[in-house]
């Protein structure tokens, strides 16, 4: 049967990460040092190009002390954690019912034609993954997208295809909402407390 | 003590008590999956949804504390149609395979759709389908079936101590396995299938075997090791299909070791099914009458002191008291129960006995053990302690070789003379052992089993008494013996003088001419010379193997036989199938050929031969349900070898001629990475 992890050789922290690491063991009593499972996994993932990996998960059970199968479980409990290779820039669109009305259908549709992608695949340049994430919680921006851990709302799919455009041109960006909109103000700027 | 009413039937129930508990203490079953007497509570299951008063919403019994006052009610409209919503869930992805599924007949969701199901389903959709999992070569998995109770999960980590089973992903993508399908680690992990409420984790022996309803059920007592543990055998025709725990708080709660439940297929293979004599250097087969004459012919020119005999580890009292009493008819009072050499001495009771008993591990708060490994010597021992280790009740140090127990134990290093700076009370153990309220020390076989053991035994006496371990209230000191047969020996009186060794260098000088070997299968033969060697058992194993006459007897299965565990408990097994061929009950075989060599045992049946038997052991003719055990004197006093104390076992899976006939057992030691070539002949690895 296919794994559930996929594999990368071997693993372990570079020094500075190590530090980090210990310093977040720290931030817990003694004896609790497993609550650092999640910040030192997602360091892994950081360290390992984005995604983590079985010599990932191990190392960190190991310099946790924890059992293997509680890792995993964490590892795979949380859709954050990428136990795949991905590409340089992964899309995480949301599909959940707030942004799936306000038309995430069409916004997957847009990257699905700019990439040739469908949901957890990857360019075969390596540099895109479109993965698909459910409540992104910024149901107010909707439809919304994360790339490199950065929020692009109020999407369309022209728009979209323009952000993708730009990332592909190695530019970033600017992150937030698409529209003419501060964060998430009402659209066409203040409607109330406009005095003063 | 919260008093509530069920039903509108008052109830009071102990502080801590949930509202499950109290229900079925009300005498009202509450449906439940998850739920489990043993385990910590999950409450994920729902099925034990019941009605509150003043409460909106139905709640989950399992996870609620019973309080003062409180109006429960099991058996309302709500109640039921609350239940029959989580069952019709639950069935949304359950397969409807119960035809082709080994759980069917005794399965826990089967049942409850009986009385909580709907007749048709409203799910249009496609199931789920879950791939199966690898669990190593016991554990049959068909996890699409897998409801999520994670009860398994909870044992494993809980009982067994093993971290090894877990739920990956989330929601509906749940899926119970082992760190990438690893073999669960660990001697208990049988237990995980009686506790799947469902077909998800069924036994692979027993695959597509039987059905449960056509199986006899005869209850009889385990012999693996030295518990007793309390056991099912199912036998459909002449064959013992499958092993299962029954309960007994007092020994294995419900649990089971591995090589309890899965060796019974050794049942089936290398079986002695007629007697055999050695012609001309090889075995020959025999009629009775042939085998028996030819013993006649050896002993008429044995002189009574050249006769002697060595109990095996599986033997039954009733066996034991019929060589015993033959070998007396022949003039003989040489029978030796220790076979394996261990420096025990029946002189006092208490010297040889699990003295605390083993549910009296849940007093004690501090544990000592000196060349003992309970994981593998006492699987469902070692989970008790575990348990208790882990809740914090007990500290738990040692002298021996480190070995992972699944808990924390404190090393004191394997050199056996910390047992006399221990006595001198400088020792880091002493000072343990001396701030506990009720210590207890565990001696196991590692540290018997060697030439200076009887002076170990001495100074874990001395220790024993240094640190108050026999007082009236308390009795800490402990003998865990790896055989079952080896504490109703010593009952018995079955301890020559001299013991095995001086049984072998007679032998050897040519001074024994005629050996009894009950089962004796851990002994080396080699060194018995030129001795003439009557092997009676049930398995061509080493006994067998260098025997002069072959009398095959009856495996556990197949007698109604006694059984007194390390702890002194003294029980009865009931015959659950017959035993193969020519072969007879053990018994029967001594009283046939008492008779042939002119010296009739005076008992006929199995009533008579008990009888007999009390006379030896008072308590079983009392009818106790443990032997009695008064603190005396044993051990001597010696210089203690600077030899480490060495494992009693080198491979859990082959520890007697069964198992080591097993298929099972084989491939568990092969998968748990036990070498195979420690399946050799060296005396010692029982």
């Amino acid at each position: 049967m296919s794994a559930v992890i996929g594999n990368s050789g071997e693993f372990a922290f570079t020094p500075a990460n190590e530090k980090w690491a210990r310093g977040q063991i720290k931030k817990y009593p003694r004896g609790r040092e497993q609550s650092a499972v999640m910040p030192l996994l997602t360091k892994a993932q950081e360290q390992n190009s984005g995604w983590l990996s079985q010599a990932g998960i191990e190392y960190v059970a190991e310099f946790l002390g924890m059992p293997m199968i509680r890792v995993l479980e964490v590892a795979t409990f949380y859709s954050m954690y990428n136990l795949r290779p991905v590409g340089k820039t992964v899309i995480e669109v949301c599909t959940t019912t707030p942004c799936w009305l306000r038309g995430s259908d069409q916004i997957t549709a847009a990257c699905r034609e700019e990439l040739g992608i469908g949901f957890g695949e990857t360019t075969a340049d390596g540099e895109f993954t479109l993965l698909e994430v459910e409540c992104a919680g910024a149901c107010v921006n909707a439809p919304v997208c994360a790339i490199r851990n950065k929020y692009y709302e109020d999407l369309s799919p022209e728009k979209m295809k323009a952000i993708i455009r730009s990332f592909k041109a190695g530019q970033t960006p600017k992150a937030g909402p698409q529209i003419d909109r501060q964060t998430s103000a009402p659209v066409g700027g203040l409607t109330t407390l406009v005095e003063g | 003590m919260p008093t509530l009413k069920i039903n509108g039937k008052e109830v009071t129930v102990e502080a801590g008590a949930t509202i499950l508990q109290a229900c079925e203490q009300a005498g009202f079953e509450i449906p439940r999956f998850c739920y489990h007497e043993r385990l910590s509570i999950a409450g994920n299951c729902r099925m034990c949804l019941v009605e509150m008063e003043r409460s909106p919403k139905p709640i989950a019994s399992c996870a609620m504390p019973a309080a003062d006052g409180m109006a429960i009610y099991t058996d309302t409209p709500g109640v039921k149609k609350a239940r029959e919503g989580v069952m019709e869930f639950l069935l949304i992805n359950h397969p409807l395979d119960c035809p082709i599924c080994d759980q069917g007949g005794e399965c826990d969701l089967q049942d409850q759709a009986l009385l909580y199901g709907r007749g048709k389903t409203r799910y249009q959709e496609n199931k789920r389908a879950v791939e199966e999992k690898h669990m190593g070569p016991l554990v049959k998995t068909v996890m699409t079936r897998c409801i999520h109770c994670t009860r398994c999960i909870r044992f494993a980590t809980e009982v067994a101590g093993v971290e090894d089973i877990g739920a990956l992903g989330r929601g509906e993508h749940m899926e119970v396995t082992t760190y990438l399908e690893k073999t669960i680690d660990s001697e208990l992990s049988g237990n995980v299938i009686d506790l799947c409420p469902v077909g998800a984790l069924t036994s692979k022996p027993y695959a597509f075997t039987a059905r449960s309803w056509e199986l006899k059920k005869t209850e009889s007592i385990d012999v693996m090791d030295a518990l007793g543990s309390a056991i099912r055998v199912d036998s459909r025709g002449n064959e013992v299909m499958r092993i299962l725990p029954r309960l007994n708080e007092e020994v294995n709660e419900e649990w089971i070791s591995d090589k309890t439940r899965f060796a019974c297929d050794g049942l089936k293979y290398r079986r002695l099914d007629r007697p055999y004599v050695r012609v001309r250097g090889k075995l020959k087969e025999a009629t009775w009458g042939q085998a028996f004459k030819a013993i006649a012919k050896k002993l008429k020119r044995a002189k009574p002191k050249e006769i002697a005999g060595i109990i095996g580890d599986l033997s039954d009292l009733e066996a034991m008291k019929a060589l015993k009493d033959l070998l007396a008819g022949l003039g003989s009072k040489r029978l030796e129960g220790r076979s394996d050499g261990a420096a025990l001495d029946p002189a006092s009771r208490s010297g040889f006995l699990f003295n605390s008993t083993i549910a009296g591990l849940e007093q004690a708060d501090y544990v000592l053990l000196v060349g003992t490994n309970p994981r593998e010597e006492a699987p469902v021992l070692n989970a008790r302690i575990g348990r208790l280790a882990r809740a914090g009740a007990l500290k738990v140090g040692r002298i021996g070789a480190v070995e992972d127990l699944t808990y924390k134990v404190e090393d004191f290093g394997d050199d056996p003379r910390t047992l006399e700076q221990i006595l001198t009370g400088k020792h880091a153990a002493a000072r343990a052992l001396k701030k506990a309220r009720k210590p207890l020390l565990i001696v196991g076989m590692g540290a018997l089993r060697r030439r200076d053991g009887s002076a170990i035994l001495y100074a874990a006496r001395a220790i024993a008494e240094k640190f108050k371990m026999n007082r009236m209230d308390w009795n800490g000191f402990n003998v865990l013996h790896s055989a079952a047969s080896r504490a109703g020996a010593l009952a018995l009186g079955l301890a020559a003088k001299g013991g095995m060794e001086a049984i072998t260098r007679d032998a050897k000088a040519g001074k024994l001419k005629v050996l009894f070997l009950h089962g004796a299968d851990e002994v080396d033969l080699e060194a018995l010379g030129k001795a003439y060697l009557i092997y009676i058992g049930h398995h061509g194993d080493r006994g067998a193997e260098g025997a002069d006459v072959i009398l095959p007897g009856a495996a556990y299965t197949e007698k109604d036989g006694t059984y007194i565990n390390t702890e002194g408990r003294i029980q009865q097994g009931f015959r659950a199938i017959f035993p193969p061929g020519d072969a007879r009950e053990d018994w029967t075989i001594f009283r046939a050929l008492s008779e042939v060599l002119g010296c009739t045992l005076p008992y006929d049946d199995l009533a008579g031969l008990r009888r007999a038997l009390g006379e030896d052991i008072p308590e079983i003719a009392a009818g106790e349900a443990m032997l009695r055990s008064q603190w005396g004197k044993f051990g001597k006093k010696g210089k203690i070898a600077a030899l480490k104390l060495k494992p009693s076992q080198t491979n859990f899976y082959f520890t007697n001629a069964i198992a080591r006939a097993s298929k099972t057992m084989a491939e568990c030691s092969e998968a748990r990475g036990f070498s195979a070539s420690t399946n050799k002949r060296t005396g010692t690895d029982g």
